[in-house]
């Protein structure tokens, strides 16, 4: 007997249903709700970030380019052996008395001039006071109340194009302190070599809205510095030093929120990730419903994030007061006219000649005047050639190329401008073909020889005779009918093909153009004689 | 102005001075003597008078950028309690992250 389950109509089976459809009708509820609630997350964390506005400024620290310290005649040379280049006026021996050297004045006065500061006219020097042990004299000399320039700015171009004003406040003269190295034990070491370099202290309005702003206000500074070369510009090597002060508030809010300050960010990139990443941590303070503390951080570069300083911190009472063993420096109208005639071409007025006189595009100007060794070397070139096109192009792409890779400066590039000049010219004398010009620069790369001298020794001169072409290409012709017959049946970009067989055959060394018009004339007379 | 016991001790503070209660007691007495002795010139007028950087009535004194012999590394140190052969040595000074 067989026995027959109807298990569709059984109550087990609709229960099942029941309990299925409820199980799926559970799952997307569910499911929209996660969904809704991560996008409300999301839309909130859109919102927290617009809402608020980063105030930024900069403190910019600048060494010198002088020979010798600001107050002694000893020597700033870098990487000298510890506590050599120290006398005792560096050293803060009583009864020593510091000098000023007047190179330090010139050079401010400079970087006023460039900033758009005002120069007063009487500034005086002023003790700092406070005990480090890299500090011998326990008070660094600066300018606190009547600094040398004033209510500058610079301008910045943003990404978008657009261009914005970053007020300065005050540049002043210092002196450097010497450096602690305290990886030695129980013990830290001091080397006074640094103590009294010349340091230029640039401090901006809190005009900067964001890390991008910084970044470029920074890259303007050293690009001024270098023009006027009084600073090698090294955040690496600690020629060039930034301390950020931060603080966020809500957009159209007018008073400042507590101000953090973020220190020890020793590269350009630093700069900008380290003030991310503050703006980020303040935000997220708030919106958490806590308080921003007044405090300074260190940037870790390897860890990439922030670590509060950790000495104590006090209040600083640094008990300013006129440095009595230093007469005031009076820049008077004579003077600051000499130093105004001697400003050399600043960037923006360079990057507008280019733009002018030598017809290259915003971009090709932006990179070339981007460093004043690298529009030096340009402008060389334009020596031997008045092609500036091709000139720029070959130092944008080519050039550049080789610089970045090696991680050179363009001043230790092997190719010398009039060089590339002359390679240059073979082109446009149709001496040589681009590509054959590719092959002598990488030549040129690891010789001394100029490019004349390449392309005579190898040969490489373009063939333009057309016998001699004409020869080569009957013989790609012959060898390939097919294609003859292709052409010839109208799919003229056959062409194309044959043409690189030519140079293939020449070594490349077939003026192209040449080419093209002989081969055009040689298949089109066989059209001809086959229509016949 | 009147200088306070408090003021005194943190005026030391600064200096890294430390003092025992006489010493504070006498010191907060003759820093008053003498900023009372002081302030006798608020009695002038000097709304208009131009302040006075230095007593010498002279500026830009400068030296060319010339560079001058250093003391020897020896030399440098020689006046220091605690050194090597090439560095000062003090206790350690922690500031890094
Ligand atoms: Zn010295």
């Amino acid at each position: 007997m067989r026995i027959k389950i109807d298990y569709k109509n059984s109550p087990l089976y609709s229960l099942y249903i029941l309990h299925y459809t409820f199980y799926i009708l559970h799952y997307t509820l569910i499911t929209s709700y996660i969904r809704k609630v991560k996008f409300k997350i999301q839309g909130l964390k859109l919102l927290e970030t617009s809402k608020y506005e980063a105030v930024i400024g900069l403190e910019v620290h600048a060494q010198l380019k002088t020979n010798t310290k600001i107050f002694c005649g000893c020597s700033t040379k870098f990487g000298s052996s510890p506590n050599s280049n120290v006398c005792p006026v560096c050293l803060g021996h009583p009864g020593s008395l510091p000098v000023l050297n007047k190179k330090v004045v010139e050079f401010t006065v400079l970087m006023g001039l460039a900033t758009n500061c005002r120069i007063n006219e009487k500034s005086i020097f002023a003790r700092k006071n406070y005990f480090y042990p890299d500090l011998p004299k326990n008070y660094q000399i600066s300018q606190y109340e009547e600094p040398i320039c004033e209510h500058g700015f610079i301008t910045i171009e943003k990404k978008d194009g657009s261009h914005k004003k970053i007020g300065i406040t005050r540049i002043h003269m210092e002196e450097d302190a010497g450096k602690s190295i305290h990886d030695f034990g129980d013990y830290t070491m001091i080397d006074l070599n640094r103590t009294g370099t010349p340091l230029m202290e640039i401090v901006s309005e809190p005009d900067l809205r964001s890390s991008e702003e910084a970044y470029l206000y920074l890259t303007k500074l050293k690009q001024i510095l270098t023009y006027l070369d009084i600073c090698d510009g090294n955040m690496e090597e600690g020629s060039l030093r930034c301390d950020a002060n931060i603080s966020i508030r809500l957009k159209g809010e007018k008073k400042f929120g507590t101000k953090v300050e973020v220190k020890n960010m020793n590269s350009f990139r630093n700069v900008e990730k380290a003030i991310e990443k503050e703006i980020e941590r303040q935000i997220d303070l708030i919106e958490d419903g806590k308080q921003i503390i007044q405090q300074t951080l260190l940037w870790n570069a390897d860890l990439e994030d922030l670590f509060p300083m950790r000495t104590k911190e006090e209040a600083h009472d640094y008990r300013y007061f006129p440095d009595p063993d230093l007469m005031p420096v009076v820049v008077n109208e004579d003077w600051k006219i000499e130093l105004e005639k001697s400003l050399p071409e600043l960037p923006d007025e360079k990057r507008n000649r280019f733009i002018e006189e030598y017809k290259l595009p915003i971009y090709d100007a932006d990179i070339l005047t981007s460093s004043i060794n690298l529009a030096d070397y340009y402008e060389k070139i334009l020596r031997v050639t008045n092609d500036y096109k091709s000139a720029s192009n070959w130092v944008m792409t080519e050039v550049l190329k080789i610089v970045n890779e090696q991680k050179i400066e363009i001043k230790e590039f092997k190719i010398t401008p009039e060089n590339l000049g002359e390679l240059i010219n073979l082109i446009n004398n149709k001496i040589i073909s681009h590509k054959i010009a590719k092959d002598v620069f990488n030549e040129m790369l690891t010789s001394n020889k100029s490019p004349n001298e390449i392309v005579k020794e190898k040969n490489l001169t373009q063939i333009s005779d057309s016998s001699e072409l004409e020869k080569e290409i009957d013989k790609i012709l012959d060898a390939n009918p097919k294609d003859v017959q292709d052409y010839l049946s109208g799919k003229e970009k056959v062409i194309g093909f044959f043409v690189g067989q030519i140079m293939k055959a020449t070594k490349g060394k077939a003026n192209p153009q040449t080419v093209n018009e002989l081969l055009k004339q040689k298949l089109d007379s066989k059209k001809t004689f086959n229509n016949v | 102005m009147t200088i306070k016991k408090e003021d005194v001790k943190y005026i030391a503070s600064l200096a890294k001075l430390k003092f025992d209660e006489n010493e504070i007691e006498k010191f907060t007495e003759q820093f008053n003597e003498i900023i009372s002795y002081i302030e006798k010139l608020n009695e002038l007028d000097t709304s208009n008078v131009e302040p006075l950087a230095h007593p010498f009535e002279s500026n830009n004194v400068f030296r060319n950028d010339e560079l001058k012999k250093s003391a020897s590394t020896e030399e440098a140190l020689k006046n220091s309690p605690s050194k090597t052969e090439e560095f000062f040595r003090v206790p350690k000074v922690i500031n890094q992250p």
